[in-house]
């Protein structure tokens, strides 16, 4: 689209701390609930890790969908992927701890070739990113349901340690997500595919001009974004303590982790946002759950509000823009 | 609408340079169907299958409004949804509240896909987002309204649109009053994309925006009346389907992303500019000809699945392949 | 082209689907024998009453939980993603009402998500408040660690579906599906002659309930000789449920339709009523539309169920559990009738929602029918 042709530079302060005013809305409205209900034993410090570890696997996924989203792209297919990987950990490691290493092996191997595949789809054979990954989600999907319709295998105890464990009071987990973060933000942040992951997302044909391989840089950050619903796979399947077919697809993974994403301020389009972002659009989606719980808002309810939040959400950083939405 | 006119340039390159090739592969499906099936060739066979198929044709033909404009619409399945439980629960079973509860339910398809368009437009939110939340919202509306359940029963005068069948007529036998409503409502969207000017300015917006805004279209306005007649497009599906099969509390759902792929099996191009309503519509049989062919076959949803994914990457990388050979 | 392909993978799919020995066993003989003997043996407990009765008589002794009230019950539930949770839910609330000792009940949505779920009992420990919980759990083998978890802290109760572990104080649950399919498939083996086609409506694979519906009623059906002419997966929607149900009508006769869930079976219904072909013998389930037009059109049917009343006994164990007094354990089996022609019509109630669950226990309770949405 010729529109995007000259991005206007936003050099807005608002921009950056966006997302952090939007998480402070939602601790106050967190604080303020609990206090207006007078259920303060809420405002604890041991509370506050379980409101954070409510959402891992969103975390871990939408790391990735960072990634695909920042180079204009898009992935559909996290959830049939975090379905398979944990029915394939699960299967291969099926209670032995010996199997913990090759199943990890296969469960990450099996994330780098659904990786490369979106990616060459989309860089290569230039189908649309929705498209191209609904398609892919649709095949997963299937083939997985083909062989297995319930939960299959069992992860041994060791593994469990993956999603049960925790260093004092804080989950193994929740490090792991901030480790991930942070590891993230570094490749986005001082490494050369980071900076030419915005420059892609920005403007392709401009990157391409510049001398980046565009369709590597696709590929890679396809990779990345396949590799981090694996890794959520795996942690699904040390939670649940085995793999089924319809974890993913149940929990929603895909439509919300581009939700967290767009909430975080990373632009749809591509070009602009972070992983700070993310990692703050991830801690406001576990706040809302628990404030609906806190305040006993009934399910159906809960879908109205969430439906509302997501498009003021994002409407707060997108309506000063100029440009014409998508 | 408006009396702006595009120049004329616009109008030539929207002129198709050959046949669409979704036309060939809807006819080698039912072929193969009829193979499969020599049953089909009878007027209840096709008959049945058109019947079936008319929901989805219409949806996708209404969404392909948005998806030429530059967007997309993913709200239709909820809206088919809101229509199905609230239908029945402002009708229950009274036949004499079915005008009123139509023209309620049209009402608020139109303030639906008004909604879409504000938010899109003003607020500048991607249609993808934007239309996402209006789904869990909407999905949520139509639990709360009814507690969770249909509270109420559809009227026989209500279902009429997607169950009854003319019988006893001279050669084709049997005509579904589904597949009446597909010609009507598939020929009014056709003119209205193909024949006048708001369809013109539709294909500009989505082709080039910035273009279109320097000649004058009113981008906004006519982006809304695309949200407007998905969501009405969306209506008359969720009448259809309740009126085929009665209410159900999870019909809508999946309806969007088939009305999508059925626009790009048309040859619709995400992101704008290019998408014709008659393709559209074969598309929409192709993928009910698809279900139907493996049904036939036996084979098991998995399947089904996988074709369907692999069926949606081929036809959106055979039509970027065709794009690049005629220079489009 | 596609043809060959979609055989290519059917092919390759049936070579490689019997490698996965370790899948949970649906066919279990032992069990179905269990339940077969559940479904004629007479229940314990209060005549007229089946959410306070029981098929087995070990009680468990709740001395060590008793406290005094009021009583905080925290319920962690699945989700109400479906009518017949929709009137369970609605069975429970009200059935908190008529308990005084409990002061609050707390509950927590997982929308259908067992990570929420097991998200949503750690929040309901950390805030500890609850007195006990009742968990419905999303799937079986996935919330059992955070039961157990929950277990060490306090008396916890389990409904419908079960845990892997026998640390809760008791497990709450009709006779089961074994049950279920053997009564809609014995009744059409009793009106069917052998060699009769029938076909058989599944709502979708996987669900551990739902499965042992089909083995159940698949076994009576082939026992008595009947011809299964297919075993379709209708998602539960209607409208695939009436195509999937013509398109067998317009390859042959069908004497039988057999069904896993109910929530489809006037759709099927439909299919011979606009096809204009005979009636077959019907098993649906204790739904309202189902029961209506079984009456209406006269059909030769049966409604088993999986009666929604299940969900008004938790509170009352939970109740129990606080006060210190026995209930049955490990496992609180309830009675699980089926509708007949006999009883069909003291269970229609025109002025109850289609969807609503004949068997729901509730027509005594304060707030009828206007709770479950009725007139």
């Amino acid at each position: 689209m010729s529109d995007i042709a000259n991005p206007p530079r936003f050099t807005f302060r608002f921009e950056r701390w966006a997302p952090a005013l939007l998480l402070g809305f939602a601790l106050l409205a967190y604080v303020g609930i609990a206090v207006g209900t007078g259920q303060t034993q809420y405002l604890t410090f041991d509370n506050l890790i379980s409101i954070l570890g409510r959402s891992i696997a969103l975390g871990i996924t939408a790391v990735g969908q960072t990634f695909a989203i920042l180079v204009s792209s898009i992935d559909l297919s996290v959830a049939s992927l975090i379905s398979a990987t944990a029915v394939l950990a699960s299967v291969v490691m099926n209670g032995n701890p010996a199997m913990i290493a090759p199943a990890v092996g296969a469960v990450l191997a099996l994330g780098l070739v659904v990786g490369l595949i979106n990616g060459v789809l989309i860089a290569r054979l230039e189908i649309n990113p929705l498209i191209a990954t609904l398609g892919m989600s649709l095949i997963i999907q299937g083939c997985l349901s083909a062989f297995v319709s319930n939960f299959v295998g069992q992860v041994p105890v060791e593994f469990q340690v993956f999603a049960y464990g925790t260093m004092g009071s804080v989950p193994f987990s929740l490090v792991f997500l901030l480790a991930l973060a942070a590891a993230a933000w570094f490749v986005l942040r001082f490494m050369r595919f980071g900076s030419d992951i915005y420059s892609v997302g920005g403007n392709k044909d401009a990157a391409r001009v510049a001398g980046i391989k565009t369709s590597r840089v696709i590929i890679g950050a396809h990779v990345v974004c396949s590799l981090c619903a694996s890794i959520a796979g795996l942690y699904l399947a040390s939670r649940l303590r085995s793999g089924a077919p319809w974890i993913g697809s149940d929990g929603v993974y895909d439509l919300e982790s581009i939700a967290v994403v767009v909430i975080g301020g990373t632009v749809l389009a591509g070009g602009r946002g972070g992983i700070w972002g993310t990692m703050a659009g991830v801690m406001i989606f576990s706040l809302i759950d628990s404030i609906f719980n806190l305040a006993g808002v009934d399910a159906f309810a809960k879908q109205v509000l969430r439906g509302i939040i997501i498009v003021a959400a994002v409407a707060f950083y997108t309506v000063r823009s100029k440009r014409l939405a998508a | 609408m408006t009396d702006n006119t595009l120049p004329q340039a616009d109008r030539q390159k929207r002129q198709l340079p050959q046949v669409n090739p979704v036309y060939f592969v809807l006819a080698a499906l039912i072929v193969a169907i009829i193979l499969q099936n020599p049953a089909f060739v009878e007027p209840t066979g096709y008959m049945n299958f058109l019947k079936r198929a008319a929901p989805l044709a219409i949806l996708a033909a209404g969404q392909v409004y948005v998806i030429v404009s530059g967007g997309f619409d993913l709200s239709v399945g909820s809206v088919i949804t809101l229509v199905v439980v609230g239908s029945s629960m402002l009708l229950n079973n009274d036949p004499n509240a079915t005008w009123w509860v139509i023209a309620v339910m049209f009402g608020i398809g139109i303030g639906v896909g008004l909604i879409n368009g504000l938010v899109v437009c003003y607020l500048k939110v991607p249609s993808l987002i934007a239309t996402l939340g209006m789904m869990i919202t909407l999905n949520g509306v139509a639990f709360m309204w009814s507690g969770g359940a249909p509270r109420g029963y559809l009227a026989d005068s209500f279902r009429f649109f997607g169950r009854y069948n003319f019988t006893d007529l001279p050669v084709i036998r049997i005509l579904p009053v589904a597949v009446i409503v597909l010609l009507v409502l598939g020929y009014a969207l056709y003119w209205l994309m193909h024949r006048t000017n708001l369809g013109r300015m539709i294909h500009a917006i989505g082709d080039n925006p910035r273009a279109a805004n320097l000649a004058g279209v009113p981008i906004n306005r006519v982006r809304i009346i695309a949200f407007i007649v998905s969501s009405l497009s969306a209506v008359a599906a969720g009448i259809m389907l309740g009126g085929f099969a009665g209410v159900s509390t999870d019909v809508g759902i999946g309806y969007e992303l088939q009305a999508i792929t059925a626009a790009v099996l048309g040859g619709a191009l995400l992101l704008g500019g290019r998408g014709s309503v008659p393709a559209t519509i074969a598309g929409a049989l192709t993928l009910s000809a698809i279900f139907t062919l493996l049904n036939f076959l036996g084979l098991p949803q998995p399947v089904r699945q996988i074709v369907q994914g692999l069926i949606l990457i081929a036809a959106v990388a055979i039509a970027v392949q065709r794009r690049k050979h005629t220079g489009r | 082209m596609k043809k060959i392909l979609a055989l290519a993978l059917a092919a390759g799919l049936a070579l490689t689907g019997g490698t996965f020995a370790q899948a949970p066993n649906f066919d279990d003989p032992a069990e179905f024998a269990r339940q077969k003997e559940f479904l004629t043996a007479t229940p314990m407990g209060p005549e007229g009453m089946p959410w306070e009765q029981y098929l087995v008589e070990t009680m468990k002794d709740t001395a060590a939980f008793k406290k005094n009230g009021p009583y905080t019950v925290c319920f962690s539930n699945a989700g109400v993603n479906n009518p017949w949770r929709v009137v369970g839910w609605t069975n429970m609330q009200e059935e908190v009402k008529l308990h005084p000792e409990i002061g609050e009940l707390i509950h927590v949505d997982a929308e259908g998500s067992d990570d929420k779920q097991i998200a949503d009992i750690d929040d309901l420990l950390a805030g500890g408040k609850c007195s006990v919980l009742i968990v419905s759990p999303n799937t079986t083998a996935a919330l059992t660690p955070a039961v157990e978890k929950a277990c060490a802290v306090l008396p916890v109760i389990i409904f419908d579906r079960g845990v892997n572990t026998d640390c809760p104080v008791t497990f709450i649950h009709p006779v089961g599906g074994y049950g279920f399919g053997i009564q809609g498939a014995q009744f059409i083996a009793d009106n069917v002659k052998a060699g009769g086609n029938v076909l058989m409506l599944r709502i979708l694979p996987g669900v551990d309930v739902l499965e042992t519906r089909y083995s159940g009623g698949k076994h009576v059906l082939e026992d008595a000789g009947l011809n299964i002419v297919g075993a379709e997966f209708t998602d539960g929607d209607n409208a695939k449920t009436k195509s999937i149900v013509e398109d067998y009508l317009a390859r042959g006769k069908i004497d039988a339709i057999w069904m896993d869930a109910g929530a489809t079976a006037v759709a099927a219904v439909e299919a011979f009523e606009d096809g204009g072909y005979d009636m077959p013998v019907f098993v649906g389930e204790d739904q309202q539309d189902f029961l209506q037009k079984w009456k209406e059109l006269g059909l030769t049917a049966i409604a088993p169920a999986y009666p929604s009343y299940q969900w008004r006994t938790p509170i009352i164990a939970a109740v129990r559990t606080l006060k210190g007094e026995a209930v049955p354990s490990p496992e609180w089996i309830l009675p699980q009738p089926a509708i007949t022609q006999a009883t069909l019509d003291s269970f229609i109630n025109t002025d109850m929602p289609p969807l609503h669950y004949a068997l729901c226990g509730c027509e005594g309770m304060a707030n009828y029918p206007a709770a479950w949405g009725g007139k």
